[in-house]
Formats: C-alpha cells, structure tokens, sequence
C-alpha cells in the first residue's frame, strides 16, 4: 500500500507541476487543485498507513491510527476548497477582462 | 485581563471584521467608527502587551485549555508584541488615508482589511506551525481580495500572478509540516525544538529538507530573491493605502524566517542546527542588489517603490543573516523603520499621482502639481529616509547593520553593498524628485487637483504621521534599540521561549 500511495502522491505531484506552468488560466487552475490533493494525500500518509484500526488509544485494540493527519488534512481540503474557487473566479474575471484566458493577459496564436 | 491579553488580538479583528460584515454596509460612519475604533484598541493592545512582556515574561495562552503540545498554543514574546504594535500603527494610517476614497472602490472594504489584520496578528502569535500555516492562509486571502479592490485590468492580471504564486507556496508549506509531522511528531514550534535535539543522523536528511522548503516559503513572502519577481507588479497596481498595508506582508516572511530558524533550527538544535546560515546572507545580499536595480531602472514611482520594497526587505534579512544578537537587534530596527517608510512612500506616490492627469506616476517631468512645496517636502523627507541618510531612521538602521556586521567574516562584502546599493538608491530617489518637482514647467492651466487646504492637510496627515514615526523612532532610538536588543537576547535563547510553552498547564 505504501508503494501504492506513493506512486499516487508522485502522478499527481507531477501533473500539477506540469499543468501549472502551463499558460493558460484554466490548467493552471487545475494544476493548483492536483498539488492540493497531492498535498492532502501526502498529509494523510505521514501519520503512517494503518488499516481497520480506530483513530483513538482504545484498551481493546491493539493498534491505533494518527488521528491528527485527518484532521489536518480536514483544515487543508476547506482551505484549498475556498482557494479554488477564488481562483476559478478570479481566472473567469481575468478572462473577462482581458479578453482571453492566457495567464499574461497576450494572445498568443 | 493579564492572562487573555495574548489571545484578544486575534479576536479583535475578527468579530469586528463579523460584525462589519453583519452591518451589511448600512451606514458608513458607522462603519468607519467601527473599524478604526478597533484599530485604536489594537494599538492599545499591542503597548500593554509590550508592557507586560517588555520585562522578559513570556505570556503563553492554551487556547481550550489544552495543555501543550497537545493544544494550540498562543505565545506574546517581545518579538510578537513589537511586531503587532507596527502593524497597529502601520494599519491605522493606512485605514485613515483609504477613508475618503479607496473605501468607496468597492464592497466590504473595511471588513477584509479587519480580516486582513485578523491574520497578521494571528501569525505574529501563534506558536503551531500549521496554525501559522491557517494564519498565512487567512491573510492571503484578505490580501488577494484588497489587491483586486476596486477592479481593473492591469490589477486583476496582477492578482491573478500574485494568487496563483501564494497559492503554490501555501502547498509546499503543506508538503514542509507533513515531513517535520511525520518525522518528529508534533506541530508545536516548542515541542518540535525540543524533539530536533533528539534527532537520529538517518531521520535527520528529511527533517533538514523540510525546514530548507519552509525557508522557500518564507523567503517567497518575503520577496527573496529569485523569489521576488510576483511583488513589483501587485505592488505597484493595488489602490495605495492597501500597498500601504501589504508593506508589513514582506516582514511576514521576515519574521517566520526569524522565528522559526531562531527557535527550532536555532544554535541549539543538534543536527539541524543553523540550518540556514549559509543561505540566508548571500541571498538577502543579492535580494537588495537586484531591489536596488530595479529602483534605478523603474519608469513609474509605485514601481520604483515597490522595488524599494525588495531592497529594504534584502537589507533586514542581511541583518537577520548575521545571526547575531546585535544583528538581529539591527534588523528589527530596520524592519520597523522600512514598514512605516515604505508605507508613507506609497501614500505618497498615490497623491502624487493623482495630482498629474494622465501621466499618473510616471516618471517623466510635467506640469506643477498643486501644492507642490507641501508634498515636495513630504518626498524630501520620505527620500532621505529610504535613501538611508543622517539623520532619520534610515541612516541609524544602516548604521546598526553595519555596527553590527563588524565581527562578520563576510565584512567586505556587507559593507560594500549596503553602501554602494545606498548610493545608487540617492541617485534614484534624486533623479526622481527631480523630475518630479524641480524639472516641472509651470502650466497655464489650473493645476489638476486643486483642492482646499483643509482637505489636503486631510489627505497628507496619514503620510506625515508615518514619517513622524519614523522621527520617533530616532528620537527614542535609545529605549527602542536597548528594547530590541532584549528581544534579540530573547531570540537566541530558545531554551526560554520552550520552557513557557511546555510547563503551561493552562487556566485553573
């Protein structure tokens, strides 16, 4: 699952760095929302991977899973939630206003 | 009241931002009242706090009541407190000049710039990396909403660059927290001090990453160079007493870089010890070369000063980077001195450019502008501050700097550029002036902008108040320097901050 996981967290790592330098408004948009989830992933990876244990020290279980990574990935998807959809507002004004959708506001052909 | 005193700056502005929000724009006066009467509570805030830590306590406040690590900690040191007591004052004249006019450019100015401050207080504050991380994210996104105020095409392009970069950041901040949490197990700064020192030679490689990608971070919002290149331009377009106020957003990055590399990657840290020594210096160096450079090469004023921006931002780091207490002490003069500066530079730059038509603030020579000698003089003296000559604020800091880097190895190298930079910042800002005032023809037609005296004096007490406080800071300068020199102390003495966060038990 580690290797899994990983593997995940390197895809999305990758297309978000790469959809974010591209030049038009919209896959930047997108590419922030990638690197967010992978950010998100990578949180909730490093309180380690445990699977079928409850979130808290129980006398009847052996094992437990790091609640804290939840709930700071928690915090961090709202936050990247609401910084998304400004910045999809934020690229429809721009696109508006500029008359096209290329980051610098150029048309380029 | 003692005990709370470190949590009610935070609250503040937040429930007067809501309340703000819930008044729905019914009545401006109101409004106003409302949002300066919490700015002035702010400032009062901000001296009893100085009051109170000014003898070496540190105030820590458990927020829940939960002990650390476990809860979120807020933590008032000298360091904390002087930084809230400038973005007070800073705050206050920026609101005071956006009053008559910016207020008017669009909805829910006063609540954003309340929140705005909600999040700058917070930062200043907290003593959790990723509630540092919510703080950041809080005055972004008050930020990004001012930087578009009032609309328009070139301001919206630069919010877009402006945005999309603070974004990229708040996510390597994300992948920073997850390493050190995942490494260390824990968030607070206290703890994560403590645990460093306990550091295995194998687990230490990913704890030295992170705190190299947090560096990143900070350096981008504090405009280090290669990391500067978003803030000309959303500098330069934002409505002027919002420039104003984002003067105190590049010493957000300063102050986490100082905090952060002082407490948990301080001398004491074991294997991650000094983690940015060798980085911070020539960076900073460089920062304030290509700031300077850019103040010579700029076409218009709001850029130019945007560009000075970068450059004081470079000098304060180069104090920082000396890692001294005397430096340190230096910086944080500094860093005081170029906030209220840089502030009144772009006050200023706005009524300058409001008063030439369509050539706005470039920097060409045109007609007399009304009321020249008044703002004249006002540009004199913001000149001579920013330019770093005797007697102002400017020159002392330098001198600090300078007094400071004295025992450095890398002297020379100091030395040159802050001084050589200093030369070529004089011949700009007099190049400047110059076109400005001196190099005007006077016009037959009535000069644009006339207005009566009354309100002019209305328009350029914000700015003269800023440069007033930079006169204070000269004129209490011993005080000051001897307090800040305390706070440096306090710094390098992590084991100090550690102590009153880990031993509080909470309220009883």
């Amino acid at each position: 699952m580690e290797a899994l996981i990983s593997l995940i967290i390197g895809v999305l790592t990758t297309c978000g760095v790469y959809l974010l330098l591209r030049s038009r408004t919209f896959p930047v948009v997108l590419g922030l929302t990638l690197l967010s989830y992978a950010a998100n992933l990578f949180l909730l990876a490093m309180g380690r991977l445990v699977i079928g244990a409850p979130p808290i020290i129980a006398d009847e279980m052996s094992g437990y899973t790091d609640p804290l990574p939840q709930a700071l990935v928690l915090t961090a998807i709202v936050i990247s939630f609401a910084m998304t959809a400004f910045v999809i507002v934020l690229a429809l004004k721009t696109y508006k206003e500029l008359g096209n959708d290329h980051v610098d506001g150029i048309h380029k052909p | 009241m003692i005990v709370h005193l470190a949590v009610i700056p935070v609250l503040l502005p937040f429930l007067t931002g809501i309340l703000l929000l819930l008044l729905r724009q019914r009545s401006a006066v109101l409004e106003r009242a409302l949002s300066i009467f919490s700015i002035l509570m702010q400032i009062f805030l901000a001296f009893k706090l100085l009051s109170v830590v000014g003898g070496g306590d540190i105030l820590v406040y458990a927020l829940g009541n939960w002990p650390a690590p476990f809860g979120i900690m807020l933590v008032a040191d000298c360091l904390a407190a002087w930084m809230l007591m400038i973005t007070a004052l800073l705050s206050l004249f920026a609101l005071l000049y956006a009053i008559p006019v910016t207020e008017q450019a669009g909805r829910h100015f006063h609540v954003l710039f309340q929140l705005q401050l909600f999040g700058l207080n917070g930062a200043f504050l907290t003593g959790d990396l990723f509630n540092l991380f919510v703080f950041f994210e809080i005055l972004l996104i008050a930020s990004y909403s001012l930087l578009l105020h009032g609309g328009g095409r070139l301001r919206t392009k630069a919010g877009l660059h402006f945005v999309v970069i603070n974004l990229a950041g708040s996510i390597l901040f994300l992948f920073a927290v997850g390493v050190l949490y995942g490494m260390l197990g824990t968030l607070n700064m206290a703890d994560l001090a403590v645990k460093l020192t306990t550091l295995t030679a194998g687990d230490s490689a990913y704890v030295r990453a992170a705190g190299l990608l947090l560096f990143g971070v900070f350096a981008l919002k504090a405009a280090l160079v290669p990391l500067h290149l978003w803030l000309p331009s959303a500098y330069a377009h934002a409505a002027a007493p919002i420039a104003a106020l984002f003067a105190i957003m590049t010493k957000v990055g300063a102050y986490s870089i100082l905090r952060i590399y002082t407490l948990i990657f301080g001398a004491e840290a074991g294997l991650g010890a000094n983690l940015i020594e060798g980085w911070l210096l020539p960076l900073a160096l460089l920062t304030l070369v290509v700031g300077m450079a850019g103040v010579v090469a700029s076409a218009r004023l709001r850029q130019q000063v945007a560009y000075l921006a970068i450059a004081s931002a470079g000098t304060l780091l180069t104090a920082f980077g000396l890692n001294t207490q005397e430096g340190i002490a230096a910086g944080l003069f500094y860093l005081s001195h170029s906030t209220f500066a840089t502030a009144a530079f772009f006050l200023l730059a706005n009524t300058i450019a409001s008063r030439r038509a369509e050539l706005d603030d470039r920097l060409d020579s045109g007609p007399v502008i009304a009321h020249s000698r008044l703002i004249g003089a006002l540009f004199f003296v913001t000149a001579v501050l920013l330019a770093g000559l005797p007697p102002l604020s400017g020159f002392m800091g330098k001198f600090l700097i300078l007094h400071a880097s004295l025992m450095h190895a890398a002297l020379p190298w100091i030395m040159a550029i802050i001084l050589i930079t200093s030369l070529f910042g004089l011949i700009a800002l007099t190049r400047s002036g110059s076109l400005l005032f001196y190099r005007a023809h006077p016009s037959p037609a009535a000069a644009v902008g006339a207005i009566g005296l009354t309100a002019v004096c209305k328009e350029l007490l914000p700015i003269i108040s800023l440069l007033t406080l930079c006169v204070i800071l000269v004129i209490w300068g011993g005080p000051i320097t001897q307090f800040l020199y305390f706070a440096a102390e306090q710094l390098l003495q992590p084991s100090r901050y550690i102590q009153a966060v880990l031993v509080t038990r909470g309220l009883p």
